[in-house]
């Protein structure tokens, strides 16, 4: 599928901002059109413009360390023997890392992975189904259910807490992994549809029809036309389900509370709750662990999202 | 042969197109959605409503039977000075280090990123998108660390004695949210910054409009809608932020950091109230609902000319 991706935007990845700006550079615009060329004399790219972007990059460049300085802490504290909330020398050990594996993060990381895949996986196919028919079939009250999809994907969680919690309880859901990933899995269901219905709009219709003249049943146009083609919009759905219950904490806080099943969100929380106590070397190989996967699922993610839109080269002109 | 083609393309109709019959289909992929959400969304919403005013409790007598008690849970809010100290605390959360600041720092990294070389900018941007992208709870933990006593934090302000989360708690939390929500506006605001056609600036500046005076008179009237939409969409991400500031303080010390969610937490799960906290719950989506229509008031130029 990276082959979607239109040439040009091959050298973006993390950072959206890599791309040209505004101002891509008077000396780029001036060698591509006359045009340019008066519009350069007016900018008059002089030693005062020079000078700006010189302040331009310092006062960037002083955010940025901003922004950086605590994240070199946590990295500093989790390769240091004697990690304390102070900056120490690293003596680039994993021995922390090992230390936390040991003490119970990998079996939270575990439980964490468990709700990441049930969920995304029940999510993915409920909206992939929802979405699809919402963008190809006539529904009754489309507009209604569209408007309160957008609606429910801005509620304020905390009202569907308590409620949720007593459903559980009536149910006898409550402490079951599988069931608070269905919890997970519903809070992201609005979102996906939304996102999904409207990646489909944007499928052309000409393979579905020409796989229902083939003779193809709807299952079979759903799954082998319509699903690859969406592909790009499935996974950006299905890895933002993901990261909304891998770092899930207060569902699983209210409505699991079988210590077994305790993800590494709240495995992370209960080691803050220590206190005096906190072993910053160790809890900080944690939360590196715990984060990793999301920053990989961005990474991927921001890669399929550029190449997401790419596909109308199938239909012939 | 050739019946039977054309006999299954008249039968396969993209519906959206004219207003064919209902398809089987339809209702039955429609299904596991609509159970989801009406089961897990909607009645939940319908009773939130109920149990708001009534005198549930999570454990004892109250927990299995309990009784409709008409407004003694928003009589109890009205009267609770806890509750409107809270209300101030997620406001300030909200308006100041949510709407105010990470607009402001984010269109500023974006108006820089604009002027500046691109290795900067693609540095810059990745350092503040990873803050964003790092789970509630990592940051939340590196936030605790960086601010205890001895910490680097308490290091570059030159107190090292100073336990921040103790002196002043609810500055660190709103700076930790700052830091963690600032690259969500720059993302947004950059993309609508590119958006702004060239031809306009460059017309200002032939009439010899300084750089402050195009950035207020020119772009920012521009992106206005742009504008609008980031702080609508960070009201809402903000407003019900509960990880963050829980698993750094616990809401506390006293109740210093607690805002709406927080106490909701608190009252609801530490203090037994159910329905209190449910009262809670329906007072914070009162709130962001009102501010919510605001913006959308803001918006109703844009509305209007789109359609």
């Amino acid at each position: 599928m990276r082959s979607l991706r239109p040439k040009q935007e091959e050298d973006r990845d993390l950072a959206p901002l890599a791309d040209g700006g505004l101002g891509a550079g008077v000396a780029q615009a001036a060698q591509r059109s006359p045009v340019a060329i008066s519009r350069a004399q007016i900018r008059r790219p002089d030693r005062r413009d020079r000078k700006q972007r010189a302040i331009a990059n310092s006062i960037l460049v002083l955010l940025g360390i901003g922004f950086l300085t605590p994240m070199i802490w946590l990295i500093d504290a989790a390769f240091s023997t004697h990690a304390s909330s102070a900056l120490s020398a690293p003596s680039l050990t994993f021995a922390n890392f090992g230390k936390t594996i040991s003490e119970g993060a990998g079996g939270a990381i575990g439980n964490s992975l468990y709700l990441g895949i049930v969920s995304t996986v029940i999510a993915t196919v409920v909206s992939i189904l929802a979405g699809y028919a919402l963008s190809r079939h006539r529904v009754p009250l489309k507009a209604f259910f569209l408007l309160s999809v957008l609606f429910l994907s801005a509620l304020p969680f905390q009202l569907l807490l308590i409620p949720i919690y007593e459903i559980y309880v009536h149910l006898g859901w409550l402490n079951s992994p599988f069931y608070t990933s269905v919890a997970l899995a519903a809070n992201s269901v609005p979102f996906a549809i939304w996102l999904l219905k409207n990646f489909i709009d944007q499928v052309p219709r000409e393979f579905e029809e020409a796989a229902a003249i083939e003779g193809a049943g709807s299952v079979r146009i759903l799954w082998k036309v319509v699903v690859p083609l969406a592909m790009p919009g499935i996974l950006v759905a299905s890895i933002l389900t993901f990261i909304n219950a891998w770092g899930a904490f207060l569902l699983p806080l209210v409505i699991d509370t079988n210590p077994a099943d305790t993800p590494a969100a709240i495995g992370i929380y209960s080691n803050i709750l220590a206190d005096a106590q906190i072993q910053y070397g160790p809890l900080a190989a944690y939360a590196i662990l715990f984060s990793i996967p999301v920053i990989v699922l961005y990474l991927v993610c921001t890669r399929w999202l550029h190449g997401g839109f790419a596909f109308a080269g199938g239909v012939k002109g | 042969m050739s019946a039977d083609l054309a006999h299954r393309a008249r039968r396969w109709r993209p519906a959206s197109a004219g207003p064919g019959k209902l398809r089987p289909t339809t209702t039955l992929w429609m299904f596991p959605a609509t159970i989801l959400m009406v089961g897990l969304f909607v009645a939940p919403i319908g009773y939130a409503i109920y149990l708001g005013f009534t005198n549930i409790e999570l454990l004892g007598p109250h927990a299995q039977v309990y009784n409709f008690t008409g407004l003694a849970n928003f009589d109890r809010m009205i009267h609770d000075p806890e509750f409107w100290s809270s209300v101030k605390l997620t406001l300030i959360f909200v308006v100041v280090s949510g709407i105010i600041a990470q607009t402001i720092v984010g269109m500023a990294l974006a108006l820089l990123g604009q002027r500046a070389n691109i290795t900067f900018r693609a540095t810059v941007g990745s350092v503040v998108v990873l803050a964003w992208v790092l789970p509630e709870v990592a940051v939340a933990f590196l936030w605790y660390a960086f601010s205890q006593a001895g910490g680097p934090l308490s290091e570059i302000i030159r107190r090292p004695h100073d336990d921040l989360l103790s002196t002043v708690p609810f500055l660190i939390v709103c700076v930790a949210n700052l830091w963690r929500g600032t690259a969500f506006s720059m993302l947004i605001l950059s993309a609508g910054l590119r958006s702004v056609p060239s031809e306009v600036d460059e017309a200002a500046q032939m009439e010899g409009a300084g750089y402050w005076r195009r950035l207020f008179k020119v772009t920012l009237p521009i992106m206005r809608p742009t504008i609008v939409t980031n702080m609508l969409l960070i009201t809402i991400g903000t407003i019900s932020d509960f990880t963050l500031v829980y698993a750094m303080t616990g809401g506390g010390p006293g109740t210093a950091t607690a805002i709406l969610p927080v106490y909701m937490y608190i009252e609801a799960f530490t203090y037994n109230a159910l329905a209190y906290g449910t009262a809670i719950a329906l007072a914070l989506m009162a709130i962001g609902a009102l501010i919510s229509v605001l913006y959308i008031h803001q918006l109703r130029p844009e509305l209007r000319k789109a359609q």
